[in-house]
């Protein structure tokens, strides 16, 4: 018998898939539809305080293996939000993407969401944001624990706090995330950033010239990254970056990860990527007489 | 993939005072009317909707109202200058139906004169109605004669042709005709009120909707329509009748680049 459902802190999930912060999720409609598409959770864009337009177009290109974007965290601001919170069908468990300048504001803006969400992820790890948000503070392990602390302070609900891989030793800040309170770990962010050139012109095709790299050339990177985390630590860890059939799934099992999340394969697959993913999940194991996907977290450790 | 390519502008077509065409050479594959391009001038990046389809001499067009900084930028290039341009995106015109009435409300007339001219040659009759405010913004009426549809003018201060809004001359045209598919383009609230005239007449019914883009290539959610979340990107932003029925944001409001919602 196989079984696809999991527990994630004390969450329960009709299948380890999750939509990735980012990629739809900035409205109750495209959440819903992922959730109707047969993902085990979704997260919503990352949403901060105010509104906030992003960079100015062009904001994403295609690169081989991927995408490069720099949206530059637009968003409504988290009042806007909560109404569109408020229209989720509650059919799967949802996660806010957060993001802030400071411990302060994080905790704020996870005060006011709390109650319409399962969990909170904090996205400390956006390789293209503006004003000190984003990486600038996923590449200091000081401020990262600040921020988890005051956040973990304010809410009940589980923290998930997001991690950027673009640092020397992940390991470092996962540790100051895990010790500060987080509850789950989510890597990888975007990778780089990176950057395209048109050859015929010589511009950066990016209006903000760089952006994160995502899409199937992360995945190696990523698969690395919650290997090596995963020795290090004991909450659970959300697998992210290059997902696109269920093969790459059982690989992020395997490193650690407890479940994963998916989003630029949506570009490849369609939203129909969440149901063939679980079902090649579910042939996979019912074929290797896997009985869990528990079973199957951290296998390449031993 | 998803990049820009960057073309020369090949000719250049004044439509009206405030309205020009860009042509370029470019390998027409899957190009249809009603898909659009994101047109890159190397400082920002907007969705355009193809005017202008030309799968014999590979070439395709553009259509631009100038009405803001953008627009104005492209509108200030010459022949042979540069321009980036990603595509064909969306899902465009489907081309059935026997006798066909095409509504155009304004810059919207851009995807229906590309869509009157493909039908007309494949022996459909085609009728269209070119909206405008005034006699000088009457958009295409030259390629839609030539293409062998039937034209029927309108403009708000009856300058030319019929003195209305598009949607009363639909009305009339409606009663008076048998057709068996309607498609428009303009701007929403003539689209919303056509839509609610075709399913009076029980007509199928294509219309192309605009929303706020940025990637253009189904990721980043800003396009998405209430309540089922369809992206005007990729599902759209042609949807026929019985899809607008779902999409209940339209005709009464847009999201902006931040997502903050605009009644219409």
């Amino acid at each position: 018998m196989t079984i696809v459902e999991i527990e994630l802190c004390g969450i329960k999930m009709k299948n380890p898939t999750m939509l990735a912060a980012g990629i739809l999720g900035s409205t109750a409609a495209s959440l819903n539809w992922a959730a109707r598409s047969g993902a085990g959770a979704v997260v919503t864009k990352s949403f901060g305080m105010n509104p906030n337009k992003g960079y100015a177009n062009p904001t994403t290109v295609e690169v081989t293996g991927g995408v490069i974007n720099a949206i530059g965290l637009s968003n409504p601001g988290v009042n806007n939000f909560k109404v569109e919170l408020e229209k989720l069908n509650k059919s799967v468990p949802a996660i806010a993407s957060l993001y802030g300048a400071n411990p302060e504001e994080f905790s704020e803006i996870a005060a006011r969401v709390e109650g319409l969400v399962d969990a909170l992820e904090l996205n400390v790890s956006c390789p293209h944001a503006m004003g000190g948000c984003g990486s600038a503070i996923g590449q200091d392990p000081n401020l990262t624990s600040e921020i988890v602390r005051s956040v973990k302070k304010m809410v009940k609900i589980p923290v998930f706090v997001k991690l950027t891989p673009n640092v020397t030793d992940i390991v470092e800040i996962a540790r100051h995330a895990e010790k500060a309170g987080a509850d789950a770990l989510t890597m990888i962010n975007s990778l780089g950033p990176g950057m395209r050139i048109d050859i015929e012109t010589g511009n950066p095709i990016l209006k903000n010239r760089f952006g994160g790299l995502s899409g199937p050339a992360v995945k190696p990177v990523a698969i690395r990254c919650v290997f090596d985390v995963f020795e290090s630590v004991e909450v659970p860890i959300i697998g992210v970056g290059g997902i696109r059939d269920y093969k790459d799934v059982i690989e992020f099992l395997y490193a650690g990860a407890s479940c994963v999340q998916i989003g630029t394969s949506i570009m490849y697959e369609g939203m129909e990527i969440f149901e063939k993913i679980v079902f090649g999940l579910e042939r996979f194991m019912n074929e290797m007489d896997y009985e869990t996907v528990e079973e199957m977290v951290g296998i390449a450790h031993k | 993939m998803h990049a820009p390519t960057v073309v020369k502008i090949k000719r250049i077509t004044e439509e009206s005072p405030t309205v020009k065409t860009f042509i370029f050479d470019w390998k027409v594959e899957n190009e249809i009317p009603g898909n659009f391009m994101m047109l890159w001038n190397f400082n920002d990046e907007k969705p355009m909707s193809l005017s202008l389809v030309d799968p014999v001499k590979n070439e395709i067009g553009i259509s631009i109202r100038n009405v803001g900084e953008f627009t104005d930028q492209v509108h200030k290039l010459n022949v042979g200058d540069k321009l980036g341009l990603r595509g064909p995106y969306g899902r465009g015109f489907h081309i059935a139906g026997s006798k066909i009435l095409a509504v155009g409300g304004g810059i919207g007339m851009a995807p229906i004169v590309a869509f009157s001219e493909e039908a007309s040659k494949i022996g459909i009759e085609v009728h269209v109605i070119s909206a405008a405010s005034t006699m000088n913004e009457v958009l295409f009426s030259d390629r839609i004669q030539r293409s062998g549809a039937k034209l029927l003018t309108c403009t708000d201060d009856g300058s030319q042709g019929f003195c209305g809004f598009g949607t009363d001359l639909a009305e009339k045209t409606l009663l008076e005709n048998d057709y068996n598919m309607v498609v428009s383009c303009g701007p929403e609230i003539m689209m919303k009120k056509l839509f609610e005239m075709v399913e009076r007449f029980k007509l199928p019914a294509q219309f192309s909707l605009e929303r706020y883009m940025k990637c253009g290539m189904g990721l980043c959610g800003q396009c998405c329509v209430d309540d089922l979340g369809w992206r005007v990107c990729v599902e759209g932003p042609v949807f026929w009748t019985d899809e607008l029925r779902m999409i209940t944001e339209f005709g009464q409001y847009k999201r902006d680049a931040s997502g903050v919602k605009h009644n219409l």
